[in-house]
């Protein structure tokens, strides 16, 4: 178990430089909700889910759908180091004519569907969820969403619809760090009591620190043992994770680093991986 | 003269697609009754979903059941196929180039009783500026019959608008073809261009402007997106004038879809026959024809004052 976390943080690690990379050098885009949902893709792509980057159309594949689309740098950086196209990509990240567009398209390999206008995702994986569900096959759909993005009524229609057809090969995990753009989730539009509501809805609810690998590991392995309903993980983040002067910083939700905060992130980034490989 | 439901038509359909294609899947949103695909969840339960007065959470839904590899009919009424579901549709339907199908009923004016809130005339504005999306309206329920299968037969997204009344069967039709209009009455004057349940009245307008002299052409130009740009510039070069008539507003729709045409191709005067920027109301469905002035008298009347301008 060491092993494996000690894994999936380095990969976590990789990602996170990557974000700050192509960010910086896009000069636009989302950097505070990339970071914080980073451990929770790195999870799902380096250790949790069926997948083979070799053959994005797999039909045995575990289906993962970014509703929150945009954070595809995080997405991005697991699809390039797992091998889906050359990390040489993420330098060309919002450019014209681009594999990797600023919110994700099915023009980049190992993305199923495009995803931006926020609060559709869920209905996605659904749709997904019900496919494999007729198809007999057992392939999970797992769909992350943020936290401002569950103000969208459209995610409620497809949590009702998720309970109601007793999907039980469907996981949501949301990504709850607290900010929106405008602010603070609880000032701008409160979600509380965020877990009552899934609940009510018919979802099973697990919560956890969305940094904590083992605890993640544990919420993902649990929700595949639930049946006849779907599961959330409610994961709780830190918007700007691994980055001194982003972390809970609104600013950062929708701000590239500039050259000399990526140098500063790039270095903190360095010591946490240096830290955590010599533990 | 055969009077049909398309959306009849429609149901039957489904059945004999599913049938065939155990990946045809069938979405709806609390109106299976109305739309007729209630039949094919009758006959394949495991393959119909209706999601409830949930538009939005359908349409986006079919999308993923789409990138599955699943052929998905979509049906609700036009008004929210289009308008409540729009996002949806364009962003994660369209944007994906997704199999969905959406087969929206109660199109246009002729819903009727039930007023401007439920009447679409603004659905074909809204999804010909989507990249992906092909649109027909189909002129009688044979039509829409082909005009399905084509849909279903053709890769990416569609939009195709079925009436909820009855409509006449036309008497010399051609067999449908994506994107190719046809011209059903040869005439030298004018050419009036329709779509959907305008085709027939056009006709009728037609035979009124023969008693008075003048000859008409009539086209069906059923597939809207694409257009059939050929036959529209050939009837703009063989003929004088252009007139369009169609069950919609005259804002973005058929009209529009001609002008925009000969502005660049073949300039010449078209007139428009639809609503003109304004919401529909209650009424039977032939009492705001008339009021909205969609029907052959009218056809005939402002094609007559149009030529002698």
């Amino acid at each position: 178990m060491k092993k494996r976390i000690k894994r999936i943080k380095s990969k976590a690690n990789f990602m996170r430089r990557a974000i700050i990379e192509m960010l910086a050098e896009a000069g636009s885009g989302h950097p505070g909700g990339s970071l914080s949902a980073a451990d929770i893709i790195a999870c799902l792509y380096f250790d949790i889910m069926r997948h083979n980057p070799k053959d994005p159309e797999w039909n045995k594949r575990d289906r993962f759908h970014l509703s929150k689309g945009h954070c595809c740098p995080a997405l991005y950086a697991a699809l390039g180091l797992s091998g889906y196209f050359p990390p040489a990509e993420f330098k060309n990240l919002r450019k014209v004519g681009a594999l990797l567009q600023g919110h994700p398209d099915r023009r980049t390999p190992g993305v199923e569907v495009a995803s931006g206008s926020l609060g559709q995702g869920l209905s996605v994986a659904l749709g997904m969820a019900l496919a494999g569900r007729l198809d007999k096959k057992d392939y999970r759909v797992y769909c992350l969403t943020g936290d401002g993005e569950i103000q969208e009524g459209n995610i409620w229609e497809a949590a009702m619809a998720a309970a109601h057809f007793k999907v039980d090969n469907l996981c949501a995990i949301v990504d709850f760090n607290g900010f929106q753009i405008d602010g603070r989730t609880e000032e701008i539009m409160n979600l509380e009591p965020l877990v009552n509501k899934w609940e009510s809805f018919g979802w099973h609810v697990i919560q956890c620190d969305g940094h904590n690998i083992e605890e993640l590991l544990y919420a993902f392995g649990q929700a595949q043992s639930i049946k006849m309903k779907p599961t959330v993980i409610i994961a709780r983040t830190v918007k700007g994770k691994g980055v001194s002067f982003m972390e809970h910083v609104v600013d950062f939700h929708g701000r590239a680093p500039v050259e000399k905060e990526k140098e500063i992130a790039l270095d903190e980034l360095r010591d946490i991986e240096r830290d955590e490989r010599n533990l | 003269m055969d009077k049909l439901y398309a959306r009849d038509i429609y149901g039957k359909v489904l059945i004999e697609l599913g049938k065939k294609d155990p990946d045809l899947v069938v979405v709806d949103s609390d109106l299976s009754g109305s739309t007729r695909t209630a039949r094919f969840g009758k006959e394949f339960p495991e393959r119909f979903f209706n999601f409830g007065v949930a538009e939005q959470n359908m349409m986006a839904t079919a999308a993923g059941l789409a990138r599955c590899g699943k052929v998905v009919f979509a049906s609700t009424f036009a008004m929210f196929a289009t308008a409540r579901a729009f996002d949806q549709v364009r962003n994660t339907i369209s944007y994906s180039n997704l199999d969905v199908k959406i087969v929206a009923t109660h199109g246009g004016i002729t819903v009727g009783e039930d007023g401007a809130s439920h009447q679409a005339i603004e659905d074909i504005n809204l999804f010909r500026a989507i990249p992906n999306m092909k649109i027909i309206i189909p002129a009688d329920a044979p039509e829409a019959k082909e005009a399905i299968l084509a849909a279903y037969k053709t890769k990416g997204p569609f939009y195709i608008r079925l009436g909820r009344s009855k409509v006449p069967s036309l008497e010399k039709r051609k067999k449908f073809s994506l994107g190719k209009g046809y011209l059903l009455r040869k005439g030298e004057d004018v050419a009036i261009i329709s779509c959907g349940i305008m085709v027939k009245a056009s006709l009728d307008a037609a035979e009124i402007l023969k008693e008075q002299g003048i000859s008409a052409s009539v086209a069906n130009i059923h597939t809207i997106k694409p257009p059939d740009k050929d036959l529209i510039i050939e009837l703009a070069k063989t003929h004088k004038k252009i007139v369009v008539c169609e069950e919609h507003q005259t804002i973005g729709g058929l009209y529009s879809t001609v002008a925009e045409i000969l502005i660049n191709e073949y300039p010449l005067e078209v007139e428009k026959i639809g609503i003109e920027n304004r919401f529909g109301q209650s009424g039977s469905p032939n009492e705001l024809l008339k009021y909205y002035g969609l029907t052959a008298d009218n056809i005939a009347k402002k094609t007559k004052k149009f030529l002698q301008k």
